[in-house]
Formats: structure tokens, C-alpha cells, sequence
């Protein structure tokens, strides 16, 4: 008989730390055929449609750009609360109420005419209400101990509620033939497109901006040490005189205002309303691009991009071959349980050993 | 001759590119009480741990009374009648002492009768404990009587002890002796692993010594000196440290006043009502057994935990008392924590990003919140230099260093900074003697230039050793310092165990 | 039957997926594993439960199908946290967000197919104790399961060796190791066990509260039993506490909605998860001080060799 063996590393090849995500990805292709086999479809269409087709023309590749995007922005900021041990899963709540935020101020001066300024402003009130929404988690955990898995969860069906009352109360769209969803953005509040014939939006560039921002600050700020430092060592981290509360504080407002940016962008230059079903996961979608990028915000760039490409290959699986939605939710955790059993191999050497015989 | 009791020949164990246990031969004969010698790292808890059947040896044979025997797990070691007390106890502090007990029988048996036997054991040895009672409101002695009680409740032929006395007072290990001598009347053998050589010599007839893994000599104890048995252990002449004869005269530096801090852990202990002076280009020892307030006497002068008013500690005569650890950075404190990996550094960090943790705030690696990643690695190599730390990549990660060279690092990372106040806990704990040698040197280096040491330590030789005065701290109180001149050792283990 | 016995009624019904999935949670953590993932395994619980029910058409095979799909999502994150030592709470997050998806996948051709729930069963004589007979003892068998679960888990935990053994992992498994105990099998079998739970309160949801398959249908039941086992402080009879107190809220937003309370129909609904932030606020702001639960919690064990 043979059982698993773990062998503590003393040190890590970086080779590796490139090679485990990228063994993840493989594995979970190779899942993927199996599922495919089992559900009685040619693994290798099955493939081309998730995988290939996405990146295959124009408009797909901005559809991919337009769906890594909110990916992306709530990954970077998802990567510095798990850096530093804050275990935030409620982006997808904070999402929402950025959304909600932002799109208030559209609701609000809807056929005013108002001026330029509405965007920028609607930008800065979806950031202040998903970081406001996500130091509510922050605050209960540092006053009162109370563990911010379970509050920013929790969260995520309240602003899904409060989502849905506004769309189908206060703010419907009187002319929305009783649809459950406000009125289409004007055009001061809405994202500008970037080309024609397509959905890319000045959101992407800001994702980008945004990778490049908080890259410098893990990398060449001491307040990213001090993210970094309270996550690996918490007790190292009170004798540089850290002080991980106040981190908890900062971390989930990053990540809340990015997440909570990532949903007016979505409001106002993907979907140009509020409608309950605004977010097809992505808050819980970027807790596995975080993972998979190894919580680096380069890396949660590369991650984000690929995770868009399998939730457009989910969508046209559905449309052309008759394949539930949820598939892409099975490969999604797969890549994830992948992605933790590969970081294993960073930790330690795994072997296989005869048992001692008894 | 008649048959040993336990014959273990050619013993390997390797971890990795470690080998542990090189080809280690050890025999104990029944009612014998043997020694294992050897400095920390030379291989004895690995070697013990084949023995209780909690690490598979690679190579080897082990025979009981004369009979080969395998032993998969503790059960099977325990089944032979081989019981085990820990050096770090294998107890559990949420549950009660039977319940303690219970968990290291093998057979079945429903708690209030393991109770009741229980009593009698511990009557039997004279080593009292209340069954019902929760482990984390024991001293330390109490809990060693558990896990002796425990084995001794399996009827053991041998009896393992690993390291027992490092955590008792001189007095408490004098008691634990009565209770060995009388375990060994009734013809059990003992196999008593310890670094502590007039021990050794008080209780054992004969020992081996082990050596990088490897077993050096056999020899009769009573028949070597200390010294003899030390060049054993160490392969070399070991140099005895001198501080100066005359405790310093400078002006004070660091000045406690009535600083009492509540434990943080609710099982801790706190502070109460703590005062002492530190002066310039003098060494301060704190002594005392673990568990009696070092890590809040610790938090509070380094500033990790705040002081309740700020004139309760004065540094260079400014109240601090509500200074953060950095403010006091800043004003020329340094500090050494006890934990090596996880307190003083980040196992998982590079040792200039673990320059960093201590370095940020008073020492130019960080310009308008920016890293300066060029010093940083220049401090790592300024600390290899002047402290000889061993390591194989220019800036490897922390968990990659020895314990030794680690500790050198932590150490030097503060010392080159010439801080005017060294704070310092357990400087050399599992730390191997050529590492201890220099990393004392340079404390004792640091106060001649002028700087205030303090360093809170449980080997009582280490500070008889480096400090001028010694201060005993017990149950969060700490007794008036003393020059060590007028101090025997004695004296302090009197005060460790609480009599005035 | 009067409108207060209905109450009550209807309270036990839906707090005891709630008190299963609470109790196999307890074990687990008890055993020093944090496993986050309960809502994927209730769930899945829930798609396999009915999905065999309706292809086999016995209930009974349901059950036990849906306690086995618990046991294999269980065994999927005990070979990552133990086998592997991966972060739990990733690895709890992988289980839930891939419970979700994979019930999707086996329920699809389920949905929307009506069938007949489990009945009640009432006990002789006991049901005819005037008030405490019709809402204890004729309730359907999975309301007696959960009874027996909490009395089963006390007794197995507070008065056997397995379950001191168990605590002993959960407290200190460094120690339990170095006495010989076998911490990453018990913890394994903790796991299983706690999946087993899951599995089965999924059932209870497809095959008695709602007799019919939804996407999602869980609706985050398995987060609030996590709050609950928090809330109970690691104790079982605390968590049937907690489990028929947020039973009871779920009720009350329920007629509070039928009775036409001027209220919007989405804060009443928002109503369970509020209430169980303001309990895990509640009982830490108690606890201050106290015993913060089972000391490994969340730990990876990995035993030197």
C-alpha cells in the first residue's frame, strides 16, 4: 500500500511559482474533457467553443476585455484582503452597492441634462459606496470579533435584496412596461465606448490603470510590506509596529471601492441600468481569479482574463450547444481546487511512500 | 552480562539533505539510568522519537530485551513498556488533568476510574494533582507531574524524560530527582536526555554523547568532570565569558515604575507592578521560569503592548510608556523577541524584506513610503559580515536559515544599529553553542560601548554568565535587582520558585 | 390545531436542515477543521437527493443518495486541506462556489418536476399529548434525525474515548500527535461525517420542505448554519438553540409577509441574514474574554516523518 507524503521545502523555485497555476489551468482542461466525455458531447467542439472561439475575432476579444474587467478590478482588491488575512467573500455584495450608488446619482439626473460632471461623480460614489458597504465586515470584525466570512456573506444577499426593491420600487422605469429595472442611462451617464461595433468601454483602461497602481504598491511600498507582513506573520507584523486593525480597515475599503467601481462601470457602460440580475457572479468569480493569480495583481490580470474567456465559451456553450450555464461554474471550482492542490507543491515536496508494514 | 533492555543498533534518520541520526547505536540495560548528551541539534529528540515509535528510522534495528521489535506508532511503544515525557508537553489545555491522562492510555477506560487511579498513582510518588482540573490553570511543574503521572500509570519499563528540567526551578528539579530516584528502586530504567551536565552527573551511571547525529562517546559520568563531558558534547575547549568585575556607573537609561499590564491571553500571566533602573554599559538579567510574565514584560518595554500611563517607562527620561514600538525604535531602542520564526521574522520572506520588519522605521530603507530595495539587501549583507551568518543564496528566505543562523540574524540586525537600549529575550534558546558563544560576545560588546542590555532569560547560567545584576520575575512580580557578585544560584531558584 | 401550534410547527420544519447541517459542522470543527463549504454540500445534498428520488422513485434511496453526495464533496476538500494542507478556507470556498455549479448540473433535467414529499409520521401515544404531541411527535423522520443527531453528537463527544480523542485533535494536534492519536484520520472522519450531515439537510430541503428542485435552492442556509455553530459556542445542544432561533425568524418574516406587514417583501427577506450578523455580533461581544473555540481551528496538520 502506498500513501501521500508532505516534505516541508526550506526554499522555493520561482520556476514553480509560475508553473503551478499554469499546471492548474492543465488540469482543469483535462477535467474539462472528461466532463465533456461523460455528458455524451465531442470534447474537442466542446473545447474550440469554450476556449478558442472567445479569442477568436474582434468582438470577441472585447467581449473578453469587457468581461475581465470587473473581474480584474475586484480580484486586485479580493488579493490584497487575502494577503493580508482578511478573508473578504462579499465582493459581490459591495459590487452591487457600487452600482447602486453610482446608478443613484443617473436615476436621480435622469433628463436633466446635467452636465460631464455626472460620470466622474457617479464613478466616485460607486467606489464610496462599495468601500462604505465593505467596511461594515471590516468594522464588525475589528469592534466586536465577529468573523467577516460570515458578515460580508451575509451582506452579499442583503444588497441583493435592497437591489431588487429599488429596481421593481422606487426607481423603476415608469415606462418600463413594469419590467423590474430602472431607465436606460442617459448618455452623460454612460461609459464611452472605445471603438465601434463593440461593447469595449473606458472601463478596461481603468482596470489597467488600476493592475499598474496597486502592482507598485505590493511591490514598492511599505504599506504593501505591511499588507504582505501582516498576512505571512501577524506577530512579526505587531513588532514592526503594524497595526492590523487599521490594515483591515484599509484593505476592505480598497477592495470594497474597487469592487463597488467595477459595478457603476458595469451599470453604466455594460448593461446602462440597474436590473437584479446586474452581476452574473463576478464577485465570487474574482475570489477564484484572485487564487489563480497567486494573489499578485499582475497575476489576477492574467487570471481575470482567462476566467472572461471561459464565462463567454459558458454562454456561447449554452446558445450553440445546449450546455447548462453551470458547467462554468464546475470548471470554475475545479480551477480553483486545482490552483490550492498545485500551491501545495510551492509549501512542499510530495511524494509517494510504501507504508511501513505493521 | 545479562540482555539490555533496549539495543538500538545503527539507528539513520534523515530529513531531506539532513541526516539527524547517523548510524547511532544506543543500549540500556534494565534499571539503568542512562543519559543522552548533546547541544542542541545534535540529534537526541530525534533519536527518542524512533524509540517511541513517532519517526520511522531509515536504517537500523532496534531489539527489546534481547527480541527485535518494529515500532509503527506510540501505542506499539507503549505496549513494551517504553512511556515518554516531552520536553514541550504533549498536554492539552482546555481539558482536564484525567482527561489528560486518559488520552495517553491505550485501553478504554471511563474517566472517573482513570481518576481514581489517578490519585493513587500520583499519592503513590508523591506527586499530588487534582483530577479534575483544567490543564492552563496549572504551573509548569504541575504539568510535568501530569505527564510523568501518566506514563507512570502504564507501568513502564523505561522511562524517556527529554529535557525535563528546562522548564523548573533549581528546587523543582531537585524534587523531580527525589521522584527518579525512587522510579529507578523499583528497578525501571530511566533515559534522560539533557544538555545540563551536573545533572547528568547527579543522576545517571551512564551516557552517551551525541554529536552532529553522530554518537561520540560512552562513558560513566561520575567518573568525568563537567568540563570533560562538555569538550564531549562540544568537540572543542568551550570559553568561558567574563563581564566586568564592577557594575557600570552611567547614568540611567531605561527606568520601569509601577507597571503593572494585564496578560493578553487569558490564560497569561501579566505584569504587576514592575520597577527596575537600567543604566548605561550594563547588562540586566531577568530571570525566571517560563510562563511567569516574560512575554508581557516583553510586550511592554518593546511597546507592542502600551503601558497604562506613559511615565510608567522612561527611556533616556522621556515618559514612552504610551509610545508605540517604532517611536521607541526611533529613539534608539532595539528589540530581540523570543520566537525566532513568526515573531521576529516571516518564515516565508526574504531576510531583507525581514531587515525591513524591524528596520522601516529608523534606519533609511524606506523614503516617502517607498522601499529602497538597494539598502535593504545592503543591511543583510552588513549583518552576514559582522555576524557570520551561514547561508547559501545572497537573500534567502528566513525559514531556509538553521536556527543558529537565523538567531544571529535577528541579533545582528538590531546590534549594528548600536541601539542605546538592547532589549532581548532568550537570546541563545536551541541555539548551538558556537552561535551562542558569539551572539553573547556581541551583547556583552554592545554594553562595554556604552549601551543599556536587558536580556530576560530561563538558563540561569547564561545570565550568571553576561549580566551584571539579575532580577527575578515571578508570577508578574520581579524582585529587586541584584549585583551577581553577591548572588548564588541557589538564591535565585529560590526567588524562581516564589520564596522571597 | 391552533395558529400557534402551526407556528411552531412550521418553525421546526424549517429550522431542522438548519440543526443537521449546524451539528455535522460542530464535529468538524470540533476536530479542528474549518470547512467552509457546507452550503456546497447541502446542496448538492439537495440535487442528488431528489435526482435519485425521481429516477428511482423511493424517497428512501434519496436520502441516502443525497447523504453520499454530502460524503464525496466531503471527501473532495478532505483531500485537499489534510491530504494536501491546503488553506481551508479556500479550499471551503472551492467546495461551495463548485457545489453550486455541479447541483446545477445534476438537477437541470429535474426541474420543475413535482413529487410528493415525506410525510409526517406521528409516534404512537406520544402525539396525543395535548399541544407538545402534535408539534413534537408528529413530525416527519427527518425532525426525529435531527433530535437524535444532537443527543448522538453530546453523548459521543462529552462521554466516549473516540470523542475525547476528537477534542484532543481539535485542541491541540501537535499533542494528539505525539500521544500516537491518528489526527488526520480522525480529522478525516470528522469531515466525512460533517458531509454526511450536509448531504442529508440537503435532502430534507428537495425532498420535504420544498418537494421539488431550484437552482440554488438553498438559499444560504449552509452559511447560517456555519454562524450557528459560532452562535453555540461548539456545543450541540446550543446549536439546536441557534437553529430554532433563526428557524424562527425565517417563519415569522414568512407570515409577516402573508399578513400584509407594511413592510417592503425584500427587507422581511433580508431579515435572517441581518439577524445572524447581529447574533455572531451579539455572542462575541458575550464571549469577550472567553473560549474562542476549539484551539487548532483552521490549522493544517502535516505530521513530520
Amino acid at each position: 500500500m502506498r500513501r501521500l507524503v508532505l516534505e516541508r521545502r526550506m526554499e522555493t523555485p520561482w520556476a514553480l511559482t509560475l508553473a503551478s497555476p499554469l499546471l492548474a489551468v492543465g488540469l482543469t482542461l483535462v477535467s474539462a474533457v472528461l466532463v465533456f466525455l461523460a455528458m455524451g458531447r465531442d470534447p474537442l467542439e466542446a473545447l474550440f467553443v469554450y476556449f478558442v472561439m472567445p479569442v477568436s475575432d474582434l468582438w470577441g476579444l472585447q467581449e473578453v476585455a469587457v468581461k475581465a474587467t470587473p473581474l480584474v478590478l475586484i480580484a486586485v482588491g479580493l488579493a490584497l484582503c487575502y494577503r493580508s488575512n482578511n478573508w473578504n467573500i462579499g465582493a459581490e455584495g459591495q459590487f452591487l452597492m457600487g452600482a447602486m450608488a453610482g446608478g443613484w446619482l443617473a436615476v436621480a439626473t435622469h433628463g436633466m441634462g446635467a452636465g460631464a460632471w455626472v460620470l466622474p461623480a457617479m464613478l466616485a460614489m460607486g467606489a464610496l459606496g462599495g468601500a462604505l458597504f465593505a467596511l461594515i465586515p471590516a468594522l464588525l470584525k475589528t469592534r466586536f470579533g465577529a468573523n467577516e466570512i460570515l458578515t460580508s456573506l451575509m451582506l452579499v444577499y442583503v444588497a441583493e435584496l435592497l437591489l431588487d426593491w429599488l429596481v421593481r420600487g422606487p426607481w423603476r422605469d415608469p415606462q418600463g412596461f413594469n419590467m423590474p429595472q430602472t431607465v436606460v442611462f442617459a448618455p452623460e451617464a454612460t461609459i464611452p465606448l472605445l471603438m465601434e461595433g463593440g461593447r469595449l468601454n473606458l472601463g478596461t483602461p481603468i482596470m489597467l490603470l488600476v493592475v499598474v497602481l496597486v502592482a507598485l504598491m505590493v511591490a514598492r511600498t511599505l504599506k504593501g510590506f505591511e499588507i504582505t507582513l501582516v498576512g505571512e506573520a501577524p506577530r512579526a507584523a505587531r513588532f514592526a509596529g503594524f497595526d492590523a486593525k487599521r490594515l483591515t480597515w484599509t484593505v476592505f475599503a480598497i477592495a470594497g471601492g474597487l469592487a463597488g467601481l467595477a459595478g457603476v462601470l458595469e451599470a453604466a457602460g455594460t448593461v446602462r441600468m440597474l436590473q437584479p440580475g446586474l452581476s452574473p457572479g463576478y464577485g465570487f468569480t474574482a475570489i477564484i481569479v484572485a487564487f489563480l493569480g497567486r494573489l499578485n495583481p499582475v497575476g489576477c490580470l492574467v487570471a481575470g482574463v482567462f476566467l472572461a474567456i471561459t464565462f463567454i465559451g459558458g454562454e456561447n456553450a449554452q446558445i450553440m450547444m445546449q450546455m447548462p450555464l453551470d458547467v462554468t461554474r464546475v470548471f470554475q471550482g475545479l480551477l480553483l481546487f486545482y490552483v490550492l492542490g498545485c500551491d501545495t507543491l510551492l509549501l512542499y515536496r510530495v511524494r509517494w511512500v510504501r507504508r511501513a508494514e505493521a | 552480562m545479562s540482555t539490555p533492555l533496549l539495543d538500538a543498533t545503527g539507528l539513520v534518520k534523515r530529513f531531506g539533505a539532513l541526516v539527524a541520526n547517523d548510524h547511532v547505536d544506543l543500549r540500556v540495560m534494565p534499571g539503568e539510568a542512562h543519559a543522552l548528551l548533546g547541544e542542541n541539534g545534535a540529534g537526541k529528540s530525534t533519536l527518542v522519537k524512533m524509540l517511541y515509535g513517532l519517526l520511522q528510522p531509515d536504517a537500523g534495528h532496534i531489539a527489546w530485551e534481547g527480541r527485535p521489535v518494529h515500532l509503527p506508532e506510540p501505542r506499539a511503544a507503549r505496549r513494551l513498556g517504553i512511556g515518554m515525557v516531552f520536553q514541550h508537553f504533549s498536554l492539552f489545555d482546555n481539558l482536564t488533568v484525567a482527561e489528560n491522562v486518559a488520552l495517553a492510555l491505550d485501553a478504554a477506560e471511563p474517566v472517573p476510574r482513570i481518576a481514581a487511579r489517578l490519585a493513587e498513582v500520583s499519592r503513590a510518588y508523591g506527586l499530588p494533582l487534582e483530577p479534575g482540573r483544567e490543564v492552563w490553570r496549572l504551573s509548569v511543574g504541575e504539568r510535568q507531574r501530569i505527564e510523568i503521572v501518566r506514563c507512570l500509570m502504564q507501568d513502564p519499563r523505561l522511562l524517556i524524560l527529554d529535557e525535563p528540567t528546562s522548564v523548573l526551578t533549581p528546587q523543582e528539579s531537585e524534587g523531580l530527582f527525589v521522584t527518579l530516584d525512587r522510579i529507578r528502586a523499583e528497578g525501571r530504567a530511566v533515559l534522560y536526555i539533557s544538555h545540563k551536565l551536573e545533572e547528568v552527573r547527579r543522576l545517571c551511571e551512564t551516557a552517551t554523547i551525541l554529536r552532529h547525529g553522530r554518537v561520540v562517546a560512552r562513558t560513566d559520568p561520575r567518573a568525568e568532570t563537567a568540563g570533560s563531558l562538555a569538550r564531549m558534547m562540544v568537540g572543542s575547549e568551550v570559553a568561558a565569558l567574563r563581564h566586568a568585575a564592577a557594575p557600570p556607573e552611567g547614568p540611567v537609561r531605561l527606568s520601569v515604575r509601577g507597571l503593572s499590564v494585564a496578560a493578553e491571553d487569558p490564560h497569561g500571566v501579566g505584569l504587576k507592578d514592575i520597577s527596575l533602573d537600567l543604566r548605561r554599559g550594563e547588562v540586566l538579567g531577568i530571570a525566571g521560569v517560563a510562563g511567569n510574565g516574560q512575554e508581557a514584560l516583553f510586550a511592554a518595554l518593546s511597546g507592542e503592548v502600551l503601558a497604562p500611563r506613559a511615565e510608567q517607562i522612561l527611556l533616556d527620561g522621556d515618559a514612552v510608556g504610551r509610545a508605540d514600538i517604532n517611536a521607541r525604535r526611533r529613539k534608539g531602542a532595539a528589540f530581540v523577541p523570543e520566537e525566532r520564526l513568526g515573531h521576529a521574522a516571516a518564515p516565508r520572506l526574504a531576510l531583507s524584506d525581514n531587515a525591513l520588519v524591524s528596520g522601516h522605521a529608523a534606519s533609511g530603507m524606506v523614503r516617502h513610503g517607498m522601499l529602497d530595495r538597494g539598502r535593504m539587501l545592503g543591511w543583510v549583507d552588513a549583518v552576514t559580515q559582522a555576524f557570520d551568518v551561514r547561508k547559501g543564496p545572497r537573500d534567502p528566505e528566513a525559514r531556509a536559515l538553521s536556527g543558529g543562523n537565523l538567531q544571529k540574524f535577528v541579533v545582528g540586525r538590531e546590534v549594528l544599529r548600536k541601539p542605546g537600549l538592547l532589549v532581548v529575550s532568550q537570546p541563545t534558546w536551541g541555539v548551538d553553542a558556537g552561535a551562542a558563544g558569539l551572539i553573547r560576545l556581541a551583547l556583552l560588546d554592545l554594553a562595554r560601548e556604552g549601551s543599556a542590555v536587558l536580556v530576560i532569560s530561563q538558563d540561569l547560567d547564561e545570565l550568571l554568565e553576561m549580566a551584571d545584576r539579575i532580577a527575578v520575575l515571578f508570577h508578574g512580580r520581579l524582585s529587586p535587582a541584584e549585583p551577581v557578585a553577591g548572588l548564588t544560584r541557589e538564591a535565585i531558584g529560590l526567588r524562581m520558585g516564589g520564596a522571597a | 390545531m391552533t395558529l400557534f401550534e402551526a407556528i411552531l410547527l412550521t418553525v421546526i420544519t424549517a429550522s431542522t436542515p438548519l440543526l443537521i447541517a449546524a451539528i455535522g459542522e460542530l464535529v468538524v470543527e470540533r476536530s479542528g477543521v474549518l470547512n467552509l463549504g457546507v452550503e456546497g454540500m447541502m446542496i448538492m445534498g439537495a440535487a442528488v437527493g431528489i435526482a435519485a428520488a425521481i429516477t428511482t422513485g423511493s424517497s428512501a434511496f434519496g436520502v441516502l443518495a443525497a447523504v453520499l453526495a454530502g460524503m464525496a464533496m466531503a471527501a473532495l476538500f478532505a483531500l485537499l486541506t489534510l491530504g494536501l494542507a491546503t488553506n481551508q478556507v479556500a479550499a471551503g470556498l472551492a467546495l461551495a462556489i463548485f457545489g453550486l455549479g455541479l447541483s446545477g448540473v445534476v438537477g437541470a433535467p429535474f426541474v420543475g418536476v413535482q413529487r410528493e414529499g415525506i410525510g409526517q409520521v406521528a409516534i404512537p401515544y406520544l402525539s396525543d399529548i395535548p399541544f407538545l404531541g402534535p408539534v413534537l411527535f408528529a413530525q416527519d423522520p427527518f425532525v426525529y434525525a435531527a433530535f437524535a443527531l444532537v443527543a448522538g453528537v453530546s453523548w459521543f463527544l462529552f462521554r466516549t474515548r473516540a470523542g475525547l480523542v476528537l477534542r484532543a485533535c481539535g485542541e491541540n494536534h501537535a499533542s494528539a500527535h505525539a500521544l500516537g492519536h491518528h489526527v488526520l484520520r480522525v480529522r478525516f472522519l470528522a469531515v466525512l461525517f460533517g458531509g454526511a450531515c450536509a448531504g442529508l439537510a440537503g435532502a430534507y430541503l428537495s425532498l420535504v420542505y420544498t418537494p421539488f428542485w431550484t437552482s440554488g435552492m438553498t438559499a444560504g442556509r449552509g452559511w447560517i448554519a456555519l454562524a450557528i455553530v459560532v452562535f453555540a459556542s461548539w456545543l450541540p445542544w446550543r446549536a439546536a438553540v441557534g437553529a430554532y432561533l433563526f428557524g424562527g425568524a425565517t417563519i415569522l418574516q414568512l407570515h409577516a409577509q402573508s399578513a400584509g406587514v407594511p413592510l417592503p417583501t425584500q427587507l422581511l427577506a433580508a431579515m435572517p441574514y441581518l439577524i445572524t450578523i447581529l447574533v455572531l455580533v451579539l455572542i462575541m461581544r458575550l464571549r469577550r474574554g472567553g473560549v474562542a473555540g476549539p484551539q487548532s481551528l483552521g490549522q493544517p496538520f502535516v505530521p513530520d516523518r
